[in-house]
């Protein structure tokens, strides 16, 4: 085990390598879907222009990143090179990606009081020191406060109860 | 020209203290210093989940309110850093140095009450560049054609993303991230679509509310999920006769207060230095000409007016450029001119003469929410304290509510709450990574202007990118860019120490005494 463990920590621990990387790709597919677009001369820029060149760009400053990286010996690197962090937190990680999914979900087909109480409820599950009672009473609270502010009070058009709406 | 400033001001004030905008001046300052106490929650945060619910709302009174936000929150920001130790917010950050151990000595009251005074004299100060400056650099700004414009905009990008936090390169792709984002959508002059991938959600453009939400809100919440340890408030009874500073500590305050209101209002004009670097350099120069410089770090007065002073300072002169010339110099400005946008009023030099009630309002309510803020902080510093014990376990699925209730009203649609998670996503991703992704915001909004001036500039010159150089006021913006990115090259090869002053310094922890090493601070606190 020992040997996988450090070679992985190895790995998660070039985070600029990684940095330049993602900006390296993300460039590449921004000027490869700009070139599809029509970019004109400089007087008269087409729409690809600018976002051509600014993928172009965006190659080359994650070059730029992920060279400084590789770069041997540079000073003042003491600081912590590790992607993620020191206590990784799926679980609330996961929670709190998924509660604005549980939002357009619930909040689509149910109303938005059933929105809200799934938003807040999921959410909260995330706290490690979350119990099932102190979430239901959390998000039953938000509920009651959020509809009264959002639906009464400002008129966001969005009924607080329906069945299958839209389904 | 003083006259007319002073009566535009006059004007201004019977903006402001029309009951409505009065009325969201104050909820914007009280929301804003409520946010500013709590760990764990940054202004830009507040003031995108603010934002839609603005929409609604006048002109005047949705910026009165969004910038009472702003500067409300620089005044809770301290309660946070002298009383916790917990730097919340960076600008902040070298408060603690000395504020805390006034705390731990049991003089934590009088920092706080000579901190509220010293904001005051800084935004006052702030304001009255403002109501003088600007009318100079609009008289300036509008005699600029496509070209110089441009050019400008390359100045403020540059400076926004070397300048701020991190490292310099990775602000660079922040930016031109942000410049992508913003080209994203159906194309102004052509009308032809580009990167939406047939999604007829995406021909306006990425929402502006998703994209500040899910970077600050979301990818904010998931950093610090679980992190935020439970406050300790042993040295949080602070109660209203504690702030009375005594005649030694005032006289002691009040060079160091108005040196750090000058530093400030200094850094303000340079595009890109915001509170953050003006606090830093601040405290730095106060330890410098100190006859004591190794007192410095063990209670200091000094060490906390200064500092204070000069954020406040800096943060009025901020809106400077942001009003006068419509280029933000950090995030939380791009986002208070993106509030002006979704409201139709087109930033830029005109901004003055065709909306003054904005404008003029603005600085008024300056004033007003500031005199407020020392009558909310000094009474209710009781209430304050207490709002400290809020548990992050309760405050972040709260917000995420905010988040997803504000993001569908803002267009009635939830495909931008889809939006919003993938951004959150992207964002944390980001922030792991090692990138701020504050320059994003900046880029995004002042993507679509830059492209439409650089087309203009060069359909003018008949497409010779040499007239960027050739006109002589854009080939002075062209050179200071240069000369940026050259000191920044420099300073890189030659690995220079030059402590404090460096931005990158911002990163280095506060020396947490024992006793508090458990409180852990988010990593990167939003701005």
């Amino acid at each position: 085990m020992q040997p996988a463990t450090s070679l992985l920590r190895d790995l998660v621990r070039k985070r600029d390598f990684y940095a330049g990387g993602l900006m390296l790709l993300i460039g590449l597919g921004i000027a490869l879907k700009g070139a599809t677009y029509r970019a004109g001369t400089l007087m008269h820029m087409g729409p690809g222009f600018l976002p051509t060149a600014l993928g172009i760009l965006l190659v080359l400053l994650g070059i730029a990143i992920a060279a400084g990286s590789l770069a041997p010996g540079e000073p003042g690197h003491a600081e912590d090179q590790s992607i993620l962090p020191a206590q990784p937190q799926w679980l609330a990680w996961f929670c709190i990606l998924m509660s604005p999914v549980c939002f357009i979900f619930f909040g689509r087909y149910f109303g938005m009081a059933p929105g809200t109480f799934a938003c807040v409820f999921i959410a909260a599950l995330g706290d490690k020191g979350a119990t099932w009672r102190g979430t239901v009473v959390l998000a039953t609270v938000i509920t009651v406060f959020g509809v009264g502010l959002f639906s009464y009070f400002l008129q966001v058009p969005m009924p607080i109860f329906t069945w299958r709406g839209g389904l | 020209m003083i006259t007319t400033a002073l009566t535009d001001l006059w004007y201004g004030f019977g903006v402001a203290l029309e009951p409505h905008n009065l009325m969201f001046c104050f909820i914007g300052v009280l929301v804003g210093n409520m946010v500013g106490v709590l760990p764990g929650m940054g202004p830009l945060a507040t003031i995108s989940i603010l934002l839609p619910l603005t929409f609604g709302m006048k002109p005047v009174a949705a910026i009165l309110m969004l910038g009472g936000v702003m500067y409300g929150a620089q005044y809770g920001g301290a309660i946070c850093s002298i009383l916790l130790n917990l730097p919340c917010h960076p600008p902040h950050a070298v408060t603690c140095l000395d504020g805390f151990p006034m705390t731990k000595q049991g003089r934590g009251g009088v920092a706080l009450g000579l901190t509220v005074f010293a904001s005051f004299v800084g935004a006052s100060w702030g304001i009255t560049e403002m109501i003088f400056l600007s009318p100079l650099l609009v008289r300036a700004a509008l005699q600029f054609g496509p070209a110089e414009v441009c050019s400008l905009m390359l100045l403020g990008l540059l400076a926004g993303s070397t300048l701020a936090r991190g490292s310099p390169i990775k602000g660079v792709a922040m930016t031109v991230l942000g410049l992508f984002l913003g080209s994203v959508g159906t194309d102004l002059e052509t009308g032809s679509e580009r990167y939406t991938f047939g999604m007829t959600e995406l021909d306006d453009g990425v929402e502006l509310i998703a994209l500040a939400l899910g970077l600050f809100g979301i990818a904010e919440f998931m950093n610090s999920v679980n992190q935020v340890a439970p406050i300790n408030t042993k040295y949080t009874n602070v109660t209203f006769k504690d702030m009375r500073p005594t005649k030694a500590d005032m006289k002691r305050a009040f060079f160091p207060m108005w040196r750090g209101t000058i530093i400030g209002s200094l850094c303000a004009l340079i595009p890109g230095t915001g509170p953050t670097i003006a606090s830093f350099v601040a405290y730095a120069t106060e330890k410098k000409i100190s006859k004591h410089p190794e007192d410095f770090g063990t209670g200091l007065i000094e060490g906390v007016v200064c500092p204070e002073a000069a954020t406040h300072s800096s943060v009025q002169g901020d809106f400077i450029p942001t009003m006068s010339l419509g280029i933000p110099g950090d995030a939380v400005m791009a986002l208070l001119l993106g509030a002006l946008m979704i409201q139709g009023i087109v930033p830029g030099p005109q901004l003055i003469s065709q909306h003054p009630d904005i404008f003029w309002g603005l600085v008024a309510s300056f004033w007003i929410g500031n005199i407020m803020l020392v009558l909310l902080n000094v009474p209710l510093i009781g209430i304050w304290v207490k709002m400290l014990a809020i548990p992050y376990k309760y405050l972040y699925p709260s917000a995420m509510f905010f988040v997803c209730i504000g993001v569908y009203a803002a267009n009635n649609d939830f495909f931008q709450v889809g939006e919003v998670v993938c951004i959150g996503l992207f964002g944390y991703i980001l922030l792991r990574l090692g990138f701020h992704p504050a320059p994003i915001l900046l880029g995004f909004v002042l993507g679509p202007r830059f492209e439409e001036n650089f087309r203009r500039a060069m359909l003018i010159s008949r497409g010779d990118i040499g007239v960027f150089v050739e006109r002589p006021i854009s080939a002075v913006f062209i050179a200071l860019c240069v000369i940026l990115i050259g000191s920044q090259v420099y300073i890189r090869l030659r690995g220079a120490k030059t402590p404090n002053l460096e931005p990158a310094d911002e990163n280095k922890p506060v020396e947490i005494p024992a006793e508090l090493t458990a409180h852990r601070v988010p990593a990167t606190p939003a701005e």
